[in-house]
């Protein structure tokens, strides 16, 4: 039963992580892409019909990959090259994904998808308590590690993260010593749109393989917030995601337990520990200044 | 100007029309609150609309708005169609309440249809409704009747009456075959979301339940269930699809013959103000073909059906005790419609604590 539960923990926080990392990413770099809700459910839309159409959950995958890059596309070249508000881009992009989406979605509503298989490798997946969960779970949960740890040894380990991180602390002085601001800008959001695609996909093919209207039903907001409680740090966005996934899980085994704590108190727990451990993390200002980066959301026009 | 632009957007993405135009005798329009892609409730408030075209052809134009917000949104989305030549207007939400009646004094000439709510302010204004808890009865029934554990598990949304009659429904249903039945009761607290009522369903199976209900309206836990190998019934639609192995049946919301009846009223000028409420007699409650169950189990469930059906039985029907043990209904006597419209109570044998 432990190991049930710490799997469904896993596969609830799994989405959460790999939108979260994505978006870390381009809010590292500077920019502030409140559609990632749009890009998800498009990536879920996406991954379902292609996977219907092919039969291959990789090919959905794939595809989802692909569409929320090109979906993030459109946020970069309008708040990048055209330099709009990216709050309020942001925002239009989150419903223009779940407008479209649902409208292209529209056939597949009431269709069982392609489920993608779990892992199985002989003698260790059958191990009691632990192998399921270590050797027998879905592929993209293996993913969602290697993407976190692939995201913390490229932003504090290479020169080239050290690079991005520069732009999003001080776009001007990046612009000064040559860096190319706007086109590194625009790798981070679609890098931060390729993920989130793929959180997607993870919905309709492995947490809930079918395709329903709006079925991101607020993780893309989930994933924003779980960015500032890591206060902009991969390992700690890992850890935020699973505490997240296991208050959530806990709270509906609290309910059929039936201890009699009120529903509406359990339902909001999620929330409320974000909050505290929000708190708890904000006290130090100045650690707290050092992660946040300073050009978050700020336009930039270079002078020629 | 940020705000702007978000009422904007909110604008455009609440207006996406499906009209259909012909030199039609009669116009209706429906006022959806949900996506009528969400398999569910207005899902299948649309699937009315589309058998109503299919009845009267050329000669209805409809209509309908999906995604529209309860509240102030809600009022102009009706206030729209009731300018825009709708004869007869379907609010299909407990929260267009007040809206619908508001609008509905202005236009005098155009009828009102409100789903699930009690306010008829004006005498172009009808209530409809429908007892899906008869379904739940016969659910209860089915689940004792299959389960090996003896316990089962029941997905539900928000505490209202609505709800709340359900999971009784169905411990009554339960108890009248295994009077030590138990039900878990997990408030999801949403009407949908797919990932959450998955998790439910998950935590519930891990909990030892071996059926699973829902009163939230995704196919998720119908889809957790076929995979840990439990049973589990539908909701609002035929589910089957998503469990050819697992669904044992599933409450149809049937509101086609509804809209038929009423439509023509408007054509043949004999509308008038009524409050329905109807069941599975007037078959706007339908059962999914009873599957994956032992045949006795079957047989019982026709059997309740058809005593439902004509009205010889009431699921409400005493002796009843509430929660705590004391007495609601008296031997052989059945429950008042309105008090079950306010239910906010449990009956006796429901595990939970029900959230006031």
């Amino acid at each position: 039963m432990f190991e049930g539960i710490l799997i469904t923990i896993a596969t609830a926080a799994t989405p959460l992580l790999i939108a979260s990392v994505g978006e870390l990413v381009v809010e590292r770099s500077g920019v502030l892409n409140l559609g990632v809700e749009g890009m998800m459910v498009m990536g879920a839309v996406t991954g379902f019909g292609v996977a219907l159409a092919t039969g291959s959950p990789w090919l959905g995958v794939l595809a989802a990959i692909i569409v929320g890059a090109l979906f993030s596309l459109l946020f970069g070249f309008l708040t990048l090259t055209l330099v709009t508000n990216q709050v309020a881009t942001g925002l239009a992009l989150t419903l223009l994904g779940l407008g479209l989406s649902g409208m292209l979605g529209e056939s597949f509503v009431g269709m069982p998808g392609v489920k993608m298989d779990y892992i199985y490798i002989p003698v260790l997946t059958d191990l009691p308590f632990v192998g399921k969960l270590v050797f027998g779970q879905d592929p993209l949960f293996y993913v969602s590690l290697l993407l976190t740890a692939g995201v913390a040894y490229f932003l504090f380990r290479t020169r080239a993260g050290l690079t991005l991180r520069s732009i999003g602390d001080n776009h001007a002085s990046a612009h000064a010593l040559g860096i190319k601001v706007i086109a590194i800008r625009y790798l981070a959001v679609m890098f931060g749109g390729a993920c989130a695609g793929l959180a997607g996909a993870y919905l309709s093919l492995v947490y809930t393989p079918q395709w329903i209207e709006n079925m991101t039903a607020g993780r893309g907001w989930i994933a924003l917030a779980l960015v500032v409680f890591a206060s902009w740090r991969p390992w700690r966005v890992l850890a935020g995601a699973y505490l997240f996934g296991a208050v959530s899980i806990g709270q509906l085994h609290a309910q059929a337990l039936g201890i009699g704590v009120p529903s509406q108190l359990l339902s909001s727990l999620p929330y409320l520990a974000t909050v505290v451990v929000l708190v708890l993390i904000s006290r130090n200002r100045r650690l707290t200044m050092v992660n946040t980066p300073a050009s978050l959301g700020r336009p930039f026009v270079p002078d020629r | 100007m940020k705000k702007t632009i978000l009422s904007l957007a909110a604008a455009a993405a609440v207006m996406s029309f499906g009209t259909v135009a012909a030199e039609a005798k009669v116009k209706a329009c429906w006022v959806y609150v949900g996506p009528i892609g969400d398999f569910g409730y207005s899902y299948q408030h649309h699937q009315g609309l589309l058998q109503a075209k299919e009845k009267f052809g050329d000669e209805l134009e409809t209509a309908y708005l999906e995604s529209v917000p309860e509240g102030a949104d809600a009022e102009r989305a009706i206030e729209r169609f009731a300018r825009s030549g709708c004869n007869i207007i379907f609010a299909t939400s407990f929260g267009f309440m007040d809206p619908t009646n508001k609008v509905a004094g202005k236009f005098p000439d155009v009828k009102f249809e409100h789903a699930t709510g009690y306010k008829r302010e004006h005498p172009n204004v009808a209530t409809y409704n429908s007892k899906f808890h008869e379904g739940r009865y016969i659910q209860g029934v089915i689940a004792a009747k299959e389960s090996k554990a003896g316990v089962a598990g029941y997905i539900a949304s928000f505490p209202i009456p609505e709800v709340v009659m359900g999971i009784n429904a169905f411990m009554l249903g339960a108890q009248s075959v295994n009077p030590d039945f138990k039900v878990k009761v997990v408030w999801a607290n949403t009407w949908f979301d797919a990932g959450k009522e998955a998790d439910a369903a998950k935590a519930l199976i891990d909990q030892g339940v071996d059926i699973i209900t829902q009163h939230t309206d995704s196919t998720a836990p119908m889809q957790v269930a076929t995979e840990r190998g439990i049973k589990a019934f539908g909701q609002a639609s035929d589910m089957i699809k998503f469990g050819p192995t697992t669904q044992l049946t599933s409450i149809v919301d049937d509101w086609g013959p509804y809209y038929i009846e009423r439509i023509q009223e408007v054509i043949d000028g004999t509308w008038k103000q009524s409050d329905i409420w109807g069941g599975m007699k007037e078959g706007h409650v339908v059962m999914a073909a009873y599957a994956n169950m032992s045949d006795d189990a079957k047989k019982l469930a026709e059997e309740t059906e058809a005593k439902i059906k004509s009205g010889s039985f009431n699921p409400f029907t005493g002796p009843v005790a509430k929660q705590d043990g004391t007495e609601w209904l008296k031997a052989g006597e059945v429950a008042e419609d309105g008090v079950l419209l306010g239910m906010n109570f449990y009956v006796k044998g429901v595990d939970d604590k029900l959230p006031q």
